[in-house]
């Protein structure tokens, strides 16, 4: 599914990621961790295609498509989906507007015809159902005075809209307390197949707990420095960081 | 901005062979009528109206200028629509007319600016009467050619306890100009100034206010906000005075503006001159381009570029559309709005 070789990613002229590999295959949950500045989310930006994360060297690909060649929309329409760590407000557009130009643009991308109104709407209830969102909320404006809790459930339901083949969930857990946790990895959890992956990035192991990876990564100074089962992000949370990526220096 | 006292004598001199104001008058010098028109066109020819106009549909009685020539004057109640359409080519034409609404009466003004032909020169003159106790709600929707000069002064009136609200949607022109003019008497009257420009091409449109507080505890609430793209330019004149003796005035202006090309350009003059006291006036006036994370954020979810950029401005615009009072007319704008972005 993603492959990643040797990617290395520049901020500013500043490298961050400096020879990142990575394979996760159809079907798997990595999670990446990693102590702040690690370049967590410069990967989840890159992979995403935002303006400033230059990627320098190496590859990122999607089913054998390079990723880094397309444009933000083309890699969304080919499967891709970051989850932000902040998502952004959208002043005047309400959420069910946003999601359904976002679906509709991806299935014209796709060669697939539109979603009509009353079957985006029934999707959209249904979705809004599962993650405890009051479906009045969906006709205001997206993320704008949202709690931050609201703002995480608000990315689940557009995955669960999307229906994204790979998605990149950039700590999903900050801000949440453990009720929203629950509710949010509870939709994730639900998004889990067999043709679909994902890719857990989170400083903390609790989100783990909840959404259970299949491999555990850890990414320091731009490379991974080590990778285990669902157990590493135990020993990492009772060790902290220090010792793993010490022996890795 | 040293706008003429009696703004429609100013206008009709335009018509009348008048020497043209250029960039070296300060109200006009965002909008250079002389470079544009060298001097006055002959006289257009008369013509048939043509179409239902944009309005159609939305009110009881629909008053019809066709190159100058229409009615005189009208009174108004419940929803009139009144069309200024120009059929000419390299021509030019007056229009006048007197409205009135009587003592007490709620009425809706939904008024087009729609040209046929090229090149014309179409001055329009307004004089809108509100008598006590009045309300109106005026809409003007101005889709003119390319090619057209167009230039439409409006004086209104207030009496106490009236109230007066304005939405003036405009794409532009060659060069356009829509300028009003309230008298605010103040004491419970009540005054919203909103306004819409989209602008494509090398279209100029311009939204010129003025309002004059002359009693106490009048309230002004002004909006404009406006998009160019390409070579256009919009340009934004707003001037709120408070006089003597005006006290208890609460007057608020924003003029908020995208620029969506390097080569687009917004000028924006707002100005509060204020001679009262205990007074509450504010303005805003921002000019800038569209929230690049917000860009992003979009693109990430699927849409391409200029689906992403449409919405988003479509967003930013609507909060002027939002405030319009009349349903229907309200609908016809967004769809005006979304047409005009696509």
């Amino acid at each position: 599914m993603l492959s990643i070789a040797n990617l290395q990613v520049s901020v500013a002229d500043t490298p961050i990621l400096r020879g990142l590999s990575l394979d996760v295959p159809a079907g798997e949950v990595h999670a990446i961790m990693g102590p702040n500045g690690a370049g967590k989310s410069t990967l989840g930006y890159a992979l995403a295609g935002r303006p400033g994360y230059e990627p320098t060297g190496g590859s990122a690909t999607l089913d054998g498509e390079d990723l880094l060649e397309l444009d933000p929309n083309e890699r969304a329409a080919a499967g891709l989906f970051l989850s932000f760590q902040y998502p952004l407000e959208i002043p005047g557009v309400p959420a069910l507007t946003f999601v359904r130009t976002a679906l509709n643009a991806q299935r014209r991308a796709q060669g697939l015809p539109e979603s009509s109104a009353p079957e985006f709407l029934k999707a959209a209830r249904a979705a809004a159902g599962q993650l405890k969102i009051d479906f009045d909320m969906l006709k205001r404006p997206l993320n704008v005075g949202f709690s931050g809790g609201e703002k995480k459930r608000m990315e689940v339901l557009q995955m669960a809209l999307l229906q994204p083949r790979f998605l990149i969930l950039d700590e999903t857990d900050s801000g949440l307390d453990i009720d929203a946790l629950r509710v949010v990895a509870d939709g994730v959890n639900a998004l889990r197949s067999p043709d679909r992956s994902m890719l857990v990035i989170t400083h903390y192991q609790r989100l783990l707990d909840y959404i259970v990876p299949d491999r555990v990564h850890v990414l320091a100074a731009g490379r991974i420095v080590a990778s285990g089962g669902p157990e590493l992000a135990h020993t990492l949370e009772a060790e902290g960081y220090d010792r793993i990526v010490g022996e890795a220096a | 901005m040293s706008l003429h006292p009696n703004p429609l004598q100013f206008a009709a001199g335009l018509t009348r062979g008048a020497p043209l104001p250029s960039r070296r008058h300060e109200a006009w010098k965002y909008s250079d009528l002389l470079r544009v028109l060298r001097e006055l066109p002959p006289g257009s020819p008369a013509a048939e109206p043509s179409g239902q106009g944009p309005f159609a549909g939305l009110a009881d009685l629909a008053l019809v200028f066709v190159n100058g020539r229409g009615p005189e004057a009208a009174t108004l109640g419940g929803v009139t629509a009144v069309r200024f359409i120009s059929d000419a080519t390299g021509t030019a034409h007056e229009s006048r007319l007197r409205l009135r609404v009587p003592e007490g009466v709620s009425a809706t003004l939904l008024e087009s600016y729609e040209g046929h032909g090229s090149a014309y020169f179409a001055n329009t003159l307004l004089e809108i009467a509100l008598e006590p106790g009045a309300r109106l709600e005026r809409i003007v929707l101005a889709d003119e050619p390319e090619t057209a000069v167009s230039v439409s002064t409006a004086d209104v009136r207030l009496s106490t306890g009236a109230s007066y609200a304005q939405t003036v949607l405009t794409s532009g022109a060659r060069l356009q100009r829509l300028e009003t003019h309230v008298r605010h008497p103040g004491a419970g009257a009540a005054v919203r100034l909103d306004g819409v420009y989209v602008l494509a091409g090398a279209r100029h449109a311009d939204l010129t206010t003025a309002v004059d507080h002359e009693g106490e505890t009048g309230t002004t609430s002004q909006l404009t906000k406006g998009a160019v793209r390409d070579t256009a330019r919009g340009v934004f004149q707003g001037r709120i005075t408070v006089r003597k003796g005006a006290d208890g005035t609460d007057a608020r202006m924003g003029h908020h503006a995208l620029i969506l090309s390097d080569r687009a350009e917004v000028d924006a003059k707002p100005e509060l001159e204020i001679w009262a006291d205990d007074v509450s006036c504010a303005h805003g006036n921002t000019v800038g381009s569209l929230d690049q994370d917000a860009l992003f954020y979009a693109r990430a979810r699927g849409m391409d570029e200029a689906t992403a950029k449409a919405l988003l401005t479509e967003a930013f615009l609507g909060e002027v559309l939002d405030r319009m009072e009349h349903d229907g007319a309200r609908e016809l704008a967004r769809a005006w709005l979304q047409e005009r972005l696509q």
